[in-house]
């Protein structure tokens, strides 16, 4: 196998913390960040989130911002995130001019929208905000704050969004394309979201149990996570936190919001990835469950997961129930997670589990796990039939 | 690095022109900023039932692609790629004013199922059973740009990769559209399309569109086009943007002197046409010069509709009056370059070959 794609920096805000570190202290303690809404402005009150707990106002502080900016809050928790992985990875005023930024977003500045429709025609106030709604902006507008000057684009495949992100910029590094890139995404919680989910009947009134067999469907979160990647010939002997070794992409070509029972998509993103990183499933040693508690979800990945592993499932998790479906930042986060995983060789529970499902009697990890980690799967499937797997390695001395 | 080969061999154009009729001289004029892409018979393509659920953004997605994979005899292609800037507008709107007009009650999913980004992209898998690589991009004016450069990384990548449907597609809803009045992304009067070009004020006329193509890792009869390559960048000023090319004509084993035509992203907007301006008195001032968005309107996926007419006029030799900017003539151009930007953001370069 090839030794996988350097990640040099990481960077994290969700409900467990505004840091790597926060959000680390929180998975090992089993601590949820799940809550009510209460910076979101919705009747739902009663529907759990994984909310940030900082105002637009708050955040904007965070990043120096003048007072009539355009950031919306994917913005802000975009930059204040990939403002981390970059100064973790030290890149330097010169790198970031040949420094790529690929952001996975489903909903963009749609905050804004939310906010401003109705008196956009009356009101001069916040027009600003109109362009601001479209997920491409909402990358620019982070390539701009921290001079990231190289290529820029956004993936839109919902909930594997920002997976995809991570997977394009490796495969563009490993081409040759770019020397140094930074991958992740971000998405905020909005009533359109939220209403959206609520209306499909799958948000869960209470805190969500993955993988149980009385789950009965997800919680919504909000944040953002990305990861610096480079080239080998551009680390210059920089500390590696882990590699990207595998990728793989593929469409359950089923239906747009469910996902078939085979778990075919799911079953093939799997397999491409493993077979990226020469990898066979004996090799996996952990996976990060996409793992929402939606009753179509974790049973169409359970059976996927049987379908590669058969009777040898490695241990597994979803991290769900501690910052929510992000959405589109979920293959970010998870990425994170993924890397802190293999930095500290533990396992992050699957909290509120308790009843295998019947259809597969599969038993994730439910409390904190101390094991010699070498490779992590990580699922992200979404909308639309798109499933996305990476597969993170210990890097090699 | 050398790229794979990258051919298009099935292109299809929906938008504001019929989707041939402007190499037989008739062009739809309008007199009106916001202008609707122009429906082929949709029902030839997808079934009644389906049809009635969908968005325009899906009706003609679906409908651009099943007609370029058929000019190129591919049933189902090894992967999809999808563009859209300002994704299914449509349903969004219908979705978000049920949110503000019920005070999120009572409310029915469809519209949200159907809003997000990836729809199409979704759609197109199911219809064409396709489970393999499937990405929707959504980066302004370079959506279509950034497929492009997907697929020919997966040609570079993977040996077995012989086709991919690639295209851009978006559409006009009613209160989002028209929210680019109020922030100077339309003009402030309405004016003739054909008008576009010779106005001096700021903004643009907008419309919608499908531009599709099927393209392969190999050279067929059916071949209108090679992807030479394809850039992505940003530029501050006009300058950059003439290094850029230079440079990119460099990478590609070009010059300057083996470009035949170009086909600019000229819209009108007094604010930033300079960027145009300043290509078509310098680099390209002994070039053929051609425009489009006169006849097709500006909207985040309206490149396709360059490469679409630099397809057209390879195949036919011929290159119809109403595109042209100067009076420099060419016989059976070669080697087309492609430049666009919107609001000075997101600029892209494609440069196309005959063969």
């Amino acid at each position: 196998m090839d030794k996988g794609i350097a990640v040099t920096g990481m960077g994290i805000i969700s409900a467990l913390g505004t840091s790597a570190g926060e959000n680390y202290s929180a998975l090992i303690a089993g601590k949820t960040g799940l809550s009510y809404p209460e910076i979101l402005k919705t009747i739902h009150s009663n529907l759990p989130v994984g909310e940030v707990k900082f105002s637009n106002l708050e955040l904007a502080g965070k990043l120096n911002l003048p007072v009539a900016h355009t950031f919306t809050r994917a913005t802000l928790f975009g930059a204040i995130a990939a403002k981390e992985a970059i100064s973790q990875a030290l890149l330097t005023k010169d790198d970031l001019k040949d420094t790529g930024f690929i952001s996975g977003t489903s909903v963009g500045g749609m905050d804004g929208t939310e906010k401003y429709y109705l008196e956009y025609a009356e009101k001069n106030d916040h027009r600003r905000f109109i362009q601001a709604q479209h997920p491409g902006f909402t990358t620019s507008q982070i390539a701009s704050h921290l001079n990231l000057e190289a290529y820029v684009t956004t993936i839109s495949t919902a909930c594997s969004s920002s997976a995809n992100a991570i997977m394009l910029g490796a495969r563009m590094i490993k081409a040759g394309k770019l020397k140094r890139v930074v991958v992740g995404g971000t998405d905020c919680l909005s009533k359109f979201t939220l209403n959206g989910f609520n209306s499909l009947m799958i948000l869960s009134e209470g805190f969500c149990k993955a993988f149980d067999d009385s789950r009965n469907g997800l919680n919504l979160g909000e944040g953002a996570a990305y990861l610096v990647l480079e080239a080998d010939d551009v680390l210059n002997g920089k500390p590696v936190l882990g590699r990207i070794s595998g990728y793989g992409n593929a469409n359950d070509a089923f239906h747009q919001t469910a996902s078939s029972e085979t778990g075919q998509g799911a079953f093939l993103a799997i397999k491409k990835a493993l077979e990226i990183a020469g990898l066979s499933s004996k090799n996996i040693d952990y996976i990060n469950a996409h793992g929402t508690a939606t009753k179509n979800n974790d049973l169409s990945e359970s059976t996927a997961i049987l379908r590669i592993f058969g009777e040898k499932v490695p241990d597994f998790s979803s991290t769900k129930a501690f910052t929510g479906h992000t959405l589109a930042a979920s293959g970010g986060l998870e990425a994170v997670f993924s890397l802190l995983a293999l930095q500290n060789d533990q396992i992050f529970p699957n909290l509120n589990f308790e009843i295998p499902m019947k259809e597969t009697r599969l038993k994730p990890v439910s409390v904190l796990k101390k094991k010699k980690l070498q490779h992590i799967l990580s699922n992200s499937f979404g909308f639309g039939g798109n499933c996305t797997s990476l597969i993170f390695s210990k890097n090699e001395k | 690095m050398k790229n794979n080969r990258l051919y298009i061999n099935g292109i299809s154009s929906i938008s504001a022109q019929q989707e041939n009729a402007v190499f037989d001289g008739n062009i739809n004029t309008y007199h009106q900023n916001i202008i609707p892409a122009v429906s082929p018979d949709y029902k030839q393509f997808i079934q009644p039932m389906a049809l009635r659920r969908m968005s325009k953004a899906i009706r003609m997605g679906l409908t651009s692609a099943k007609i370029a994979l058929k000019q190129a005899g591919i049933t189902k292609p090894d992967a999809i790629i999808t563009g859209t800037g300002e994704g299914c507008k449509q349903d969004t709107e219908k979705f978000l004013e049920a949110i503000l007009n019920q005070n999120e009650k009572l409310l029915t999913p469809t519209a949200f199922i159907q809003s997000t980004h990836n729809t199409i992209g979704g759609q197109l898998a199911q219809y064409l059973e396709c489970t393999g690589y499937n990405v929707t991009y959504t980066q302004n004016s370079a959506s279509f740009e950034s497929v492009l450069m997907d697929a020919q990384l997966l040609f570079l990548e993977d040996q077995e990769m012989n086709s991919i449907l690639v295209g851009g597609v978006d559409e006009l809803s009613k209160k989002m559209t028209s929210f680019m009045y109020l922030d100077h992304q339309l003009k402030e009067q309405e004016i003739s399309n054909s008008n576009l070009l010779k106005t001096n004020s700021s903004g643009t006329i907008t419309s919608e569109g499908a531009h599709f193509f099927s393209i392969s890792a190999e050279k067929s009869e059916k071949t209108y086009a090679e992807l030479i390559d394809v850039s992505v960048f940003q530029a501050k000023t006009s300058e950059d943007v003439s290094e850029k090319i230079l440079k990119m004509l460099q990478l590609s084993n070009y010059t300057i002197e083996d470009i035949d035509l170009v086909i600019l992203g000229n819209n009108g907007d007094n604010r930033f046409d300079h960027f145009y301006h300043h290509l078509q008195n310098g680099l390209f001032s002994e070039k053929p010069q051609l425009a489009y968005k006169h006849l097709t309107g500006d909207y985040k996926t309206v490149s396709g509709y360059a490469v679409w007419l630099a397809c057209k006029i390879f195949k036919t030799g011929s290159i119809p009056e109403i595109f042209k900017l100067n009076g420099v003539t060419c016989q059976n151009p070669k080697t087309i370059l492609l430049y666009n930007q919107y609001l000075g953001d997101n600029h892209s370069i494609m440069i196309l070959n005959s063969n």
